[in-house]
């Protein structure tokens, strides 16, 4: 029955890809931007989480809050800072803004604190091995996925639910029209990235949790595995993220328990070039047609 | 008369360069570590201006060239370390063989836009990179032994052909085709141009020049690991193009020379280094997001231009 385990360890780890697939899919939502910057609010978060369980002692869940309100206050500062006036630039001028924010944050942060890693300590949460018919699962795993769980849930009511969601919701459909509605636009997509960037910075607890090992380039490859979930799930849409998160851990746990671990890194993208190629939609997304 | 004025002028200069460093170099007056530097100026020079044709000039945003750059660099030196090829021969084999992988990824790819186009080219280059990791016949993580054979006079002999055919190839009628592509992909496509055949044949001769930059590159070091042409290394060349002036060859060359010069200097300082080209960067698309020279040309400065417009 192990590989009831890899499946498990699968959807925790794609449960961490999808809460940071979600902030790339609203943003790109509303603005049409890859904020590459998003990996590393991820690791902004992680270590946000790290000093506020090692340095103030707290336990798991105050520590994933601060960490949340600070990655929230983040991420607008960089939408304020960088983003808003690219408004009306080129796309490609928008893409290399946001490398370069992305490139900042990194080397920002080896500069203030070194480039050497930190570990979470191990008791953070409970770490027991559940038998359950016969397998066992890690409680954190449970804990993880639980934890995912639940901000997504809160997630959905927020977007559905409240006013503000509406109002995300009809940004993202056509930023004119809602400006014209009343709605505040800069407003909007400040909250936007607020959620998202909250979100990342819940991520980056969790994996820090579970993975224990910290360092300043540890949300390049997440965030990019994170954006081919994002993809994958069809860019846009806030369940083909949750799937598309999942569905990619689930792929890699498989690969790396058929022996290939070390091509594990490869797997992901070479999902992200079949489902551009055949369905660069993704699984949820609509297929639209260019406007000349 | 006119275009063939700037080539002979241009070789011309190119000569004089030439006998210059080369002067310099073989009286001893600058040392090893500087001839070092303008064999590193020259190979960045060559990497800029072949994204410079993908970027500038066809508007194909690839964030990938340092996945051809890394074949280049493995198919050479496998050719003149395992298969003992002379060294010139290897060069242009890894040019060949990169531009094989460029119509390879260019074909599927680029018929996707803007900013997919741009994650798909990394996630290539990225393919790329872990393939060479896990590959033992090059030497996996530990990298590959290559002997030093890039010399001088071979690097500027490249740089000068590299410039002499994307300058022609620009201002030819295909160059044309892949500005028109570049301005308007639909105006392009209704006026009858191919417009996949354009993209991929500017991706295949940037692919092209990409991998004899990774034969100069990799002989240039004593080993080369995969670790090198990670996603850094294709931002490193990215910033060149993007400086520059996306548009403009002169520019890529002039920011190419003095980042290359900057980056030698903070050498001890690698996070100073990268925070002063991110902020290079995002300050640069803020504030002057054409780059520093936009599409124009040095060239274009010292020309007398009548004021053209209707009467």
């Amino acid at each position: 029955m192990d590989w009831l385990q890899q499946l498990i360890n699968g959807i925790s780890l794609g449960s961490i890809y999808a809460l940071i697939a979600l902030g790339y899919t609203m943003v790109y939502g509303i603005i049409k931007l890859i904020n590459f910057a998003h990996g590393d609010v991820f690791m902004v978060g992680a270590f946000i989480g790290f000093y506020a369980i090692k340095g103030w002692g707290l336990s798991f869940l105050p520590a994933l809050i601060i960490s949340m309100a600070f990655c929230a206050v983040f991420g607008v500062l960089i939408e304020r800072i960088a983003y808003k006036r690219l408004r009306n630039a080129t796309r490609i001028a928008a893409l290399i803004t946001a490398i370069g924010m992305s490139l900042l944050i990194e080397y920002g942060m080896i500069y203030i604190r070194g480039a050497q890693p930190e570990a979470y300590p191990a008791d953070v949460l409970p770490n027991k091995a559940i038998n359950f018919l016969g397998v066992h699962i890690n409680s954190q795993s449970l804990f993880i996925l639980l934890t995912s769980i639940i901000l997504m849930i809160i997630l959905q009511f927020i977007v559905q639910r409240t006013k503000m969601g509406k109002a995300m919701r009809a940004v993202s459909l056509d930023m004119d029209a809602a400006r014209l509605m009343g709605i505040s636009v800069d407003k909007t997509i400040s909250f936007t990235f607020a959620i998202g960037s909250a979100l990342a910075g819940a991520a980056g607890v969790v994996f820090g949790v579970y993975y224990t090992k910290i360092e300043p380039l540890m949300g390049v490859i997440p965030g990019l595995k994170a954006f081919v979930a994002a993809v994958l799930g069809g860019i846009g849409s806030i369940p083909g993220a949750m799937v598309g998160g999942i569905f990619l851990g689930v792929i890699e746990s498989i690969v790396s328990a058929a022996g290939f671990s070390l091509w594990r890194d490869a797997a992901a993208f070479v999902i992200l070039i079949l489902i551009l190629i055949f369905r660069p939609s993704g699984i949820f997304g609509k297929n639209t047609r260019e406007k000349v | 008369m006119k275009k063939s004025k700037s080539f002979w002028a241009f070789l011309i200069l190119a000569a004089v360069v030439y006998v210059v460093v080369q002067f310099f170099i073989g009286s001893g007056l600058i040392n090893i570590y500087y001839s070092n530097l303008l064999i590193t100026i020259a190979i960045n020079i060559i990497l800029a201006v072949s994204l410079h044709l993908v970027i500038g000039i066809t508007g194909q945003f690839s964030i990938g060239h340092a996945g051809f750059l890394a074949v280049g660099a493995y198919i050479s030196a496998i050719a003149t370390m395992k298969l003992e090829l002379p060294f010139i021969l290897a060069v242009v084999i890894g040019g060949v063989i990169a531009a094989l992988a460029g119509l390879i990824v260019g074909i599927p790819t680029l018929r996707l836009r803007g900013d997919y186009l741009a994650i798909a080219t990394l996630g290539f280059a990225e393919i790329i990179r872990i393939a060479l990791f896990n590959i033992d016949y090059v030497g996996g993580a530990a990298g590959m032994q290559v002997s030093h054979l890039t010399t001088w006079t071979v690097t500027f002999v490249c740089l000068v052909i590299t410039i002499l055919v994307i300058t022609n190839f620009t201002n030819s009628r295909h160059g044309r085709a892949c500005i028109a592509v570049r301005e308007n992909e639909i105006a392009a496509d209704a006026m009858g141009i191919n417009t996949t055949f354009y993209k991929v044949l500017a991706f295949a001769i940037g692919s092209f020049f990409a991998g004899i930059a990774g034969g100069l590159f990799s002989h240039n070091f004593y080993i080369i690991q995969p670790g090198n042409f990670g996603f850094l290394k294709s931002f490193d060349i990215l910033i060149f193009v993007v400086l520059g002036g996306l548009g403009s060859l002169t520019g890529s060359v002039i920011s190419a020379i003095l980042l290359t010069v900057i980056s030698a200097f903070l050498a001890q300082y690698p996070e100073t280094r990268m925070i002063i080209y991110s902020l290079v960067l995002v300050i640069v698309m803020l504030y002057r997001p054409q780059g520093l020279m936009g599409t124009r040309e040095v060239t274009d400065l010292f020309k007398w231009k009548p004021a053209k417009g209707g009467n």
